[in-house]
């Protein structure tokens, strides 16, 4: 079908796909953030129980529309952040998540940085809500949010190439 | 994290080997039946096993092997034995075929048509040529595939050197009206060279390469149960060519190099088991490949057929977009049952993009990313259609449950 790339998935993947932790929406969750779009065929919607006193990550589940990696990365992440304060939770990188998960393939990275996106969202959205910002908490978005923001632009750009006219010549041909 | 072998060999543990195991990723590449491995054998070392072009026993006998497949897969489209060039894949005759007949013809015109749905080894030698000054064109396709008639006719001028438009489309199943397409192009430009990639359609659709009035048509033996090693490109006599590898020439004019004898005996044996009762195959993959279909759309809801319904689609070919579900975690769900499939989504890809071929049918990329494709044979059994269509609706629930797009 398409150029075909060897995916070489860790066991931990496959066992993460196979019986993912935490999956399924929360129903008395605090704050709920998603990321990634159906065009983009990935997307992780993030949800997190937090203790409001102690700011910390009581437990956290995922929904996830996207490859095994994809599922496996959002899995990981929830479990990662279980009993963090959200200070600790918002550091976890997108390197870390891949490397608790055996090393994710390159083009799989994105993955990752998907599933920390999602988390992070969900952080800001949760000091937003209660009208706070701490100090640790940067102004402008990180790596991760931006790479988000990215994707989910990617595909109106996709779309946007895609509408530019049905295959006449001029805009077909390369000469 | 350990080496990628530690990591793939890690990755096949926790996998394991499923008790029953359905392979219908015949688009990517298939088993090879025991008849032509055992055809193939002696050809690595008992006899043949030389090289043909030389003057010893060991290469005549290789020689032999040749000319009788030369022959029989000459004879089978029908076209001269001397119109067939062995080479050792199908993307090597659409190579030779495209940036070949090209070049050699440039003073006819600087003008290429291809399909847009084409195969990438048509579609990237005829981009690349668009950096050598020249112009390729697309040719749309309708909602199943089949190529814009009207648009083809409307592009093709005097400046056309080569159009190219696949005979069956390897992803939906299409079947092109190849004769009316030849037709068409003909009346436009005499001198047009026309190239047919016939990979996916051999074996399933007779072929016949003078009631078809093409000039160049690609083989491919690893799809048709067959080993992988070998492809052809037929050449019709008199069409200008040129050589696009260089090297020692052995037996034939365009492709250097020595022959893969033993694939190319493989590429014979597998041609003929294919050939010898093909009308029956076909039926009997045609009442497979509809089972499949109509059980599909039975047991799970939400789904789109990719390509065309009836006579105009090939005989193995089932191609299906799961919707809210991603292609790649659902090829993976079902690998873990031992039903192996490759899908279009761009989780699948290099490039993260979907399918160009769903996109040119006019799906969305989220319905392109849902698509599972699925080739049965005259192997497969109405038991193994059943075990598919009592696991796919389980597959499907389960990573449907997962995904936050609640239907
Ligand atoms: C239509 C079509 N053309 C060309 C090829 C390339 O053939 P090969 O894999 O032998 O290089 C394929 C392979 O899948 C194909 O389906």
């Amino acid at each position: 079908m398409s150029t075909r790339i060897p995916l070489p998935y860790s066991p931990k993947v496959l066992e993460l796909f196979r019986n993912p932790r935490n999956a399924g929406s929360m129903e008395d969750a605090t704050v709920k953030a998603t990321t990634g779009s159906l065009a983009c065929g990935d997307m992780i919607a993030m949800y997190l129980k937090i203790d409001d006193a102690k700011e910390v990550v009581l437990k956290a589940s995922f929904e996830s529309y996207g490859c095994a990696a994809n599922i496996a990365a959002a899995s990981i992440l929830t479990e990662m952040v279980k009993g963090k304060t959200l200070h600790e939770a918002w550091n976890i990188s997108w390197k870390e998540v891949s490397d608790e998960l055996g090393g994710l393939p390159i083009i799989k990275y994105h993955c990752s940085i998907l599933a920390v996106g999602a988390l992070k969202r969900a952080i800001r959205k949760y000091y937003r809500h209660r009208g706070l910002r701490p100090g640790w908490l940067p102004e402008k978005p990180t790596k991760e949010e931006l790479q988000a923001v990215e994707e989910e632009k990617f595909i109106e750009r996709l779309y946007g190439r895609a509408s530019e006219g049905k295959l006449d010549e001029g805009n077909r041909s390369r000469s | 994290m350990g080496s990628e072998l530690e990591k793939i060999r890690g990755f096949l543990r926790a996998h394991g080997k499923p008790e029953r195991e359905v392979y219908l990723d015949l688009e990517n590449s298939g088993w090879v039946p025991p008849q032509v491995v055992e055809a193939m054998l002696p050809y690595f070392n008992k006899y043949g096993y030389g090289h043909p072009s030389i003057t010893n026993r060991r290469g005549w006998e290789a020689l032999e092997a040749l000319i009788e497949a030369r022959e029989y897969i000459a004879h089978s489209i029908g076209a001269r034995p001397s119109e067939l060039v062995f080479t050792h894949s199908g993307t090597e005759a659409n190579n030779l075929a495209i940036l070949g007949a090209a070049t050699a013809n440039k003073n006819k015109g600087r003008k290429i048509l291809i399909s847009a749905v084409e195969h990438y080894s048509v579609m990237l030698p005829a981009n690349e040529l668009a950096n050598h000054g020249f112009k390729v064109v697309q040719i749309p396709v309708d909602s199943e595939g089949i190529v814009d008639l009207e648009m083809l006719a409307s592009l093709v001028d005097e400046d056309t050197v080569l159009v190219s438009i696949q005979h069956v489309n390897h992803e939906i199943g299409s079947i092109q009206p190849l004769r009316s397409i030849v037709e068409i192009i003909r009346d436009k430009n005499k001198s047009t060279i026309i190239h047919t990639d016939a990979v996916d359609a051999y074996t399933k659709i007779s072929l016949d390469v003078e009631r078809l009035g093409v000039d160049l048509l690609s083989l491919s033996s690893h799809k048709i149960l067959g080993p992988k090693g070998a492809g052809a490109l037929y050449i019709r006599e008199g069409t200008k060519i040129n050589r696009i590898l260089y090297g020692a020439l052995s037996t034939q004019q365009y492709w250097p190099g020595v022959e893969n004898v033993p694939a190319i005996v493989g590429f014979h044996k597998a041609s003929h088991l294919a050939l010898e009762f093909m009308e029956d195959h076909v039926r009997y993959m045609q009442s497979l490949r509809d089972k499949l279909l109509e059980g599909i759309i039975e047991r799970v809801d939400k789904v789109l057929i990719n390509g065309p319904t009836g006579n105009k689609r090939v005989a193995d070919n089932v191609n299906v977009s799961f919707l809210y579900v991603e292609g790649e975690a659902l090829t993976v769900e079902l690998s873990l049952r031992g039903i192996y499939v490759s899908s279009g989504s761009a989780c699948t890809s290099r490039i993260l993009e979907p399918s160009h071929v769903l996109l040119a049918i006019g799906r969305k990329h989220e319905e392109a990313h849902g698509s599972i494709l699925f080739k049965v044979s005259r192997y497969h059994k109405p038991s193994d259609i059943d075990y598919v269509l009592k696991q796919l609706p389980q597959a499907v629930r389960r990573l449907r449950f997962l995904s936050p797009l609640k239907t």
